[in-house]
């Protein structure tokens, strides 16, 4: 601005053209991965490496502070693991414990669905979702417990409504924020096809929520679990063969703390295998393969 | 009003005919609410287009040609007036009016491109093994056929578009919607999908309504142009565009220019003068 012979001004250079080089003079464009970057790459190493890494520290810590009867060694476990499903019954309470799970777990997804279609449709079905989910999310499944033994009795009745309660809400909040972030335009797109109701919820909303729809199974499974295993400490036997949870309490009364780890790592076990059998493959041939999720 | 042109058919040759208004859109008030006000999107718009139009609706934003085309999809119902399509009043979406959107997520992610240009046609209760072969076809059209079975988020931007095309373009539309579909691509792939576009139009001739905000595009795309005024929106000027392509004639240019003259004209340039004026 000062002074106008300073004004920077670009040379103006000579233009030119060139041949490009042949790819076969450059070199491999594209090399395979070594061995090493390829177990590196390898979600199941990894994560079999962390398992490994733990177990380790658990054994060290517990050789290192020689106390079996508080914390017993995991070799020491896994034996007595080996021994309650081989000879003893905890296959068995296992089972029982699943089934009475996944009858919840189902139980729960139905109603979750029935509601979060409710609530898409009709914008009465919306409130009336919104309000119960700000109610009963917050409420502990295992405080509805003494409740529910009053009203179904000392039975698989009591703890399947509150495996429901666990399950419903979490799961229905999931799939209903899953559905109001389907984009607009997928949702015209849907429209444009002719598609109502039923079909369009199915055919554009369910697949387009399917992200938000597994996270809410997910956390449905978790919920159920962890009620299910409280509701077993607290009152035990249900109808003659209790679940996992009295097979842990039953070992503690007894002092069998090896039994007890056996017990919570079984828990541990299952927990593992559906997360990563069950959920990954559903996300792998789903929301993974189509790009939705990283 | 001879909207239907009389045309002869004594020497029996194959000629161009226009068979009349397809679309009718009838003195067309759209407002839209937002949180504390309503607004008028456009004001007493009235157009046809006849048969084998590629009809373009050109304005600056605000000028509600994009609103215009969602009524006409169904998504929006007119204040005033009335939307017809073969003289039957328009409802709602539906198959007969597919659109393509600006939007690249208007595939469905959890379908390969094969089917998602299936589904709308087997939405739509096309028996299986036409609608397979229709979808194959276009698909072809559209050049896309080694990526029949890929994932649309393994596709291009300007790939997916060329999807979106091929799965409107299949269930058969009465017309074709298309809002800025080439917007949001870049501009060497921009001009090979007008380009691609028009020979799809020469080959198969069907009816489309362009909403675009680039006067050069619309020339090249349209062969008729509505130009429209912002706020609320108002036809200003029906142009013929037929005769242009990408070559730029010195006709397009004068068209352009008279296009942008009118769109501009009316636009103060006082506020940077003022401004300027203002400052101590």
């Amino acid at each position: 601005m000062t002074s106008h012979q300073n004004r920077l001004v670009p040379q103006i250079r000579p233009e030119f053209e060139r041949e490009v080089l042949e790819a076969g003079v450059i070199g491999d464009i594209s090399r395979p991965l070594s061995p090493w970057e390829r177990l590196a790459g390898n979600t199941l190493a990894r994560r079999v490496l962390i398992l490994v890494l733990l177990g380790a520290a658990w054994q060290g810590y517990a050789v290192w502070s020689q106390n079996p009867l508080m914390f017993p060694t995991l070799s020491e476990t896994l034996a007595t693991l080996w021994t309650s499903l081989v000879d003893g019954n905890l296959l068995e309470r296992c089972l029982t414990s699943l089934r009475v799970l996944l009858v919840g777990y189902a139980i729960g997804i139905v109603a979750a669905a029935v509601l979060t279609m409710l609530a898409v449709t009709t914008r009465f079905g919306n409130d009336l979702l919104s309000t119960l989910t700000s109610m009963f999310n917050p409420l502990p499944a295992i405080a509805l417990l003494p409740l529910a033994l009053l009203w179904f009795g000392l039975g698989e009745g009591s703890i399947t409504f509150v495996l429901v309660h666990a399950v419903l809400w979490p799961m229905a909040l999931n799939t209903h924020s899953g559905f109001m972030g389907v984009s607009e335009t997928q949702r015209m797109a849907g429209q444009n096809y002719g598609l109502k109701g039923l079909r369009y919820v199915m055919l554009i909303l369910v697949p387009a929520a399917l992200p938000s729809i597994l996270t809410g199974l997910k956390i449905g499974w978790a919920f159920a679990w962890r009620t299910l295993i409280a509701a077993e400490l607290v009152f035990g036997v249900s109808s003659g063969s209790g679940g996992i949870g009295w097979f842990i309490y039953e070992n503690r009364n007894q002092l069998e703390i090896p039994s007890v780890f056996a017990g919570l790592l079984m828990v541990i076990i299952i927990g593992l295998l559906v997360e990563s059998v069950i959920f990954r493959t559903l996300e792998i041939n789903t929301v993974r393969k189509w790009g939705m999720q990283r | 009003m001879g909207r239907v042109l009389p045309f002869s058919t004594q020497d029996g040759a194959a000629r161009d005919v226009d068979s009349g208004v397809l679309l009718d859109v009838d003195d067309v008030t759209l407002q839209y609410k937002t949180d504390d006000r309503l607004v008028t999107a456009t004001y007493k718009v009235d157009f046809q287009v006849h048969r084998g139009d590629r009809f373009v609706l050109l304005g600056p934003s605000g000028c509600g040609k994009s609103s215009l085309l969602k009524a006409v999809a169904g998504f929006i119902k007119p204040v005033e007036g009335a939307i017809r399509l073969n003289g039957e009043p328009v409802r709602g979406p539906g198959p007969d009016r597919m659109v393509v959107f600006q939007e690249f997520d208007q595939l469905l992610p959890w379908k390969t491109v094969f089917q998602n240009v299936l589904f709308p046609l087997r939405a739509r209760g096309v028996p299986a093994k036409e609608a397979a072969e229709r979808a194959r076809d276009y698909i072809a059209k559209v050049g896309l056929d080694r990526f029949r079975d890929s994932y649309p988020h393994t596709l291009s931007g300007g790939m997916k578009q060329r999807v979106a095309i091929a799965r409107a373009m299949a269930t058969e539309p009465e017309i074709l919607l298309m809002d800025e579909p080439f917007a949001a691509l870049d501009a060497l792939t921009r001009r090979r999908m007008q380009e691609e576009l028009l020979q799809l139009w020469d080959d198969v001739r069907f009816t489309m309504l362009f909403v675009t905000h680039s006067i050069e595009e619309a020339i090249i795309v349209g062969n008729r142009i509505l130009v429209l005024s912002p706020h609320p929106g108002q036809v200003k000027a029906e142009l013929n565009a037929h005769a242009f392509g990408h070559e730029k004639s010195e006709g397009f240019a004068a068209l352009e220019n008279r296009i942008h003259t009118m769109l501009f004209a009316d636009q103060p340039t006082a506020p940077v003068k003022t401004t300027r004026a203002a400052r101590p």
